[in-house]
């Protein structure tokens, strides 16, 4: 064990994870979404949540043991974020009751005003004929419509779980689309590599499942429209892929600087060795051909990490079962892994959970640390048909049971954002 | 902690009702012209649109336009006006490690669509169905591209070619205020050379005016500096675009880069907003801040918005700290996200001309102080937002 002031390879403070917490389809909590994520389950099911008239997708990873009666994404994020964070931070035993010692980076979706809002202001505004938004805006100073305002402030997320937990300073709100959730982690890395904090509370929290949403994704042809059966639907890396499953969820993670974890006593997860970032600039959803920008996205956090590609044993695969993130993704790792590629395995946790959206790298680093913990691979489920294109060992449909040391969790997004996180289970 | 190296701006880009470019911006406020606003188009809602404008100069195909809602155009613009003001614009040596950080506010509707939905649902027996239904025919596909706020830093990385890292923050005011310190931190730390930071704001939209009068927030009738809005005030909305290129001192040396100016400290926090809130938390800035301040050549710009009682607040802890004080808010009006950013860029004009701008209001109080070179930038938020920023001139 190193001494005080322990420092990793670039002589910055090494950043430690003490405590996890996990809401997806398939539970709340670690323990029973860790068992339904190596026995392969899906959490995919056909939406119950309202009418699905009109629309070619009719599934979605739903977090149904969250969600009661009619709760507004801003809502259902929250109580998502709430429930992650309240796991994570009880795992790292970190603080005091309502202190948390240190600052929130929270990875949230965009809210607007909900179309039961501007239903009910309209119903007030003009009760019959033609309701246009100068109706609506006469009347929004009534007393009752004023909770509407919590639905929708992009900050308000990050308020109530700021206060919650009581971390420290002005919380960060952020999204940068699919790879949210790792730039949370990323945002706390930095801070306490910079010696701002000695702790961080990174969550990433998504419950934006609306008619709307879904028409959004469908419209731009993202998602699957094999709707039966549903679990089913999410096949990354297979060959008849159609489309990624939208999904809700939520991952929290406490980060720490090591020689805090250790002064304080606290049990160490697993070290977040390495963040890496590179934005594309080629189109808006699709990502360069050349695949440069999500290899020097992987290439940047081995660099962070001080390590080289022979010291990855595991990739936890962005994966989200689009024709093209799966070709892109297969491409980029083949390039920064080279040969040695076909020994490595990568899994897909999107296809048992379907895509978190602005959650998924916050719960995919944290089942990468439980892969890590449990020396015991996730699979990717419904791989049937494989992709001759995508000559990877995409531990099919199977967990596996292996050694791992040391794993790359990928997150590309819509408007060129990548990031790629590098784990390992103990101190280099 | 790694020494903190000294964070220089080197570009700034704006975009207001004042006009383009920090010059422009800048001639308006020294003259005290009372500024351009439109109490008709929104009436009875007063407001600060653009003047009309192509936005063919910062972003040339007429695709990429149409790929974008308003927001995202002046946010694109105006980040296109930061780089070219900084000498990195078209460099792609230079662009490849510039990072970002974008506050976002986004979502902006298509208002005819929503619309007709409203008035068609109450024509129908099932409602729920039929705004499925009118969703799916009448969304258009890249609407959504337009309304998501990372896809601001997604343009700007696709039109200027900004391909370092890239972090959208989301949050009002104080999202504004977090992506300066952030970005100021990571480059003081030596975590970024070139950092492109800020954000742009649509306000003049019934959509926008909607949301912000579920908190009835919205100026409404005559127009009056943001001092002197009365007892319940209102934020006069604006389209605004403000970016800031930050750079570390070496960086900006090697390349022969000129400084605008020296951002040394920036703090923000987080209140819950009972009464004394506000003043509580200003104060506790202004404390930290004091003993850097150069109080015989230093002013504030204040970021109040003219709601209220938050900016009477403001205003008597400004007082207590007693330097002279102006607000731009009042001439380029409010534009959340993009307030802060615009009130330093402002703040670099302020420092490279000496002087302060024309006073405008009640709480636009003191003289100009001889061989000005320090200026503290307030945020105050509509709802969140308490935050400051120190700019010193750079020698």
């Amino acid at each position: 064990m190193a001494g005080p002031h322990t420092r990793d390879r670039a002589g910055r403070p090494v950043v430690a994870i003490t405590g996890m917490g996990v809401v997806t389809s398939l539970g709340v909590g670690k323990s029973d979404n860790w068992a339904k994520l190596t026995a392969g389950t899906s959490g995919i099911r056909r939406i119950s949540r309202f009418p699905l008239d009109s629309m070619r997708t009719t599934i979605a990873g739903t977090a149904n043991d969250v969600y009661k009666n009619y709760m507004p994404p801003a809502e259902l994020s929250k109580r998502i974020a709430l429930l992650a964070g309240e796991e994570a931070i009880s795992e790292s035993g970190i603080g005091g009751k309502g202190h948390f010692p240190g600052p929130l980076f929270i990875a949230l979706p965009p809210l607007e005003i909900e179309w039961p809002y501007r239903i009910q202001v309209a119903e007030t505004a003009v009760p019959t004929g033609e309701a246009g938004y100068p109706d609506l805006t006469r009347v929004a100073r009534e007393p009752q419509f004023a909770p509407i305002s919590d639905t929708i402030r992009y900050g308000i997320i990050g308020e109530y779980v700021a206060a919650h937990f009581g971390t420290e300073g002005s919380p960060i709100s952020l999204t940068t689309a699919c790879a949210s959730g790792a730039t949370a982690i990323q945002l706390g890395v930095e801070a306490i590599r910079r010696g701002e904090c000695s702790a961080a509370l990174a969550i990433g929290a998504d419950g934006s499942l609306t008619p709307e949403s879904l028409v959004r994704f469908s419209l731009l042809s993202a998602l699957s429209t094999q709707n039966d059966p549903p679990e089913q639907a999410s096949k990354p890396f297979s060959k008849n892929r159609d489309g990624f499953v939208l999904a809700e969820g939520g991952g929290a993670l406490v980060i720490e600087d090591l020689d805090h974890a250790w002064a304080r006593g606290a049990r160490v997860l697993g070290i977040l060795e390495g963040c890496g970032e590179k934005s594309d600039s080629f189109h808006r959803t699709r990502s360069s051909p050349d695949g440069k920008p999500i290899i020097a996205c992987m290439r940047n956090a081995l660099a962070d990490a001080g390590v080289g590609p022979e010291d990855v044993d595991y990739i936890n695969a962005h994966g989200t079962s689009t024709p093209e993130n799966d070709k892109m993704e297969s491409l980029g790792v083949s390039a920064v892994f080279g040969e040695r590629i076909r020994g490595i395995p990568i899994s897909s946790n999107k296809s048992m959970i379907g895509h978190t959206l602005t959650a998924a790298g916050a719960v995919e680093a944290v089942f990468s640390l439980l892969t890590l913990e449990h020396q015991r691979i996730p699979p990717t489920i419904n791989h049937h048909v494989p992709d001759p294109a995508i000559p990877l060992d995409v531990v099919p449909n199977v967990a596996r049971d292996t050694r791992v040391s040391r794993v790359i969790s990928n997150s590309f997004g819509f408007g060129g954002q990548n990031v790629s996180l590098i784990m390992t289970r103990e101190p280099a | 902690m790694t020494a903190r190296r000294e964070v220089w701006i080197t570009g700034v880009g704006l975009l207001t009702c004042l006009g383009e470019g920090l010059e422009s911006v800048w001639s308006h406020l020294e003259r005290g012209d009372p500024p351009p606003y439109d109490d008709k188009s929104f009436a009875p809602y007063v407001v600060h649109p653009l003047a009309p404008m192509s936005f063919d100069k910062q972003i040339p195909k007429k695709s990429d336009q149409r790929q974008m809602e308003m927001w995202q155009r002046v946010g694109v613009y105006t980040a296109g006006l930061a780089l070219s003001d900084a000498g990195i614009a078209g460099k792609p040596e230079l662009l490849d490690h510039t990072d970002m950080i974008v506050d976002a506010g986004g979502g902006e509707r298509d208002i005819a669509v929503d619309t007709a939905i409203l008035s068609g649902m109450r024509k129908v027996a099932e409602p729920a169905a039929f705004l499925n239904e009118r969703l799916m025919s009448d969304l258009r596909p890249t609407l959504f591209l337009a309304q998501l706020p990372n896809l601001l830093a997604g343009n700007i990385s696709l039109v200027h070619g900004v391909v370092g890292s890239s972090r959208t923050f989301m949050g009002e005011e104080g999202a504004g205020v977090d992506a300066v310190r952030v970005a100021q931190a990571r480059i003081a730390a030596g975590q970024s050379d070139l950092t492109l930071v800020g954000g742009s704001y649509h306000g003049p939209r019934w959509d926008v005016l909607f949301s912000f009068e579920l908190t009835s927030s919205a100026l409404r009738g005559k127009f009056a500096p943001v001092w002197d809005r009365g007892p319940q005030g209102g934020l006069a909305l604006a389209t605004l675009g403000a970016f800031l290129v930050l750079e570390s001192r070496e960086h900006a040396q090697a390349r022969g880069a000129r400084p605008r100016g020296r951002i040394s400290e920036v703090y923000s926090d987080r209140n819950l907003r009972k009464p004394g809130d506000i003043e509580v938390s200003l104060r506790r800035q202004l404390e930290v801040i004091a003993p850097q301040v150069d109080r015989d050549h230093a002013a504030i710009i204040s970021g109040a918005s003219g709601l209220e009682p938050a900016t009477s607040a403001e205003l008597t802890v400004l007082k207590e700290f007693g330097l002279p004080v102006r607000n731009a808010g009042t001439y380029i009006g409010h534009g959340v996200d993009a307030q802060f950013a615009a009130n330093i860029g402002i703040a670099s004009a302020v420092l490279e001309h000496g002087k302060l701008f024309a006073p405008a209001g009640s709480g636009d109080t003191g003289e100009s102080p001889p061989a000005l070179s320090q200026i503290v930038v307030t945020s105050v938020g509509n709802w969140r937002g308490e935050g400051l920023a120190v700019i010193t001139r750079a020698e």
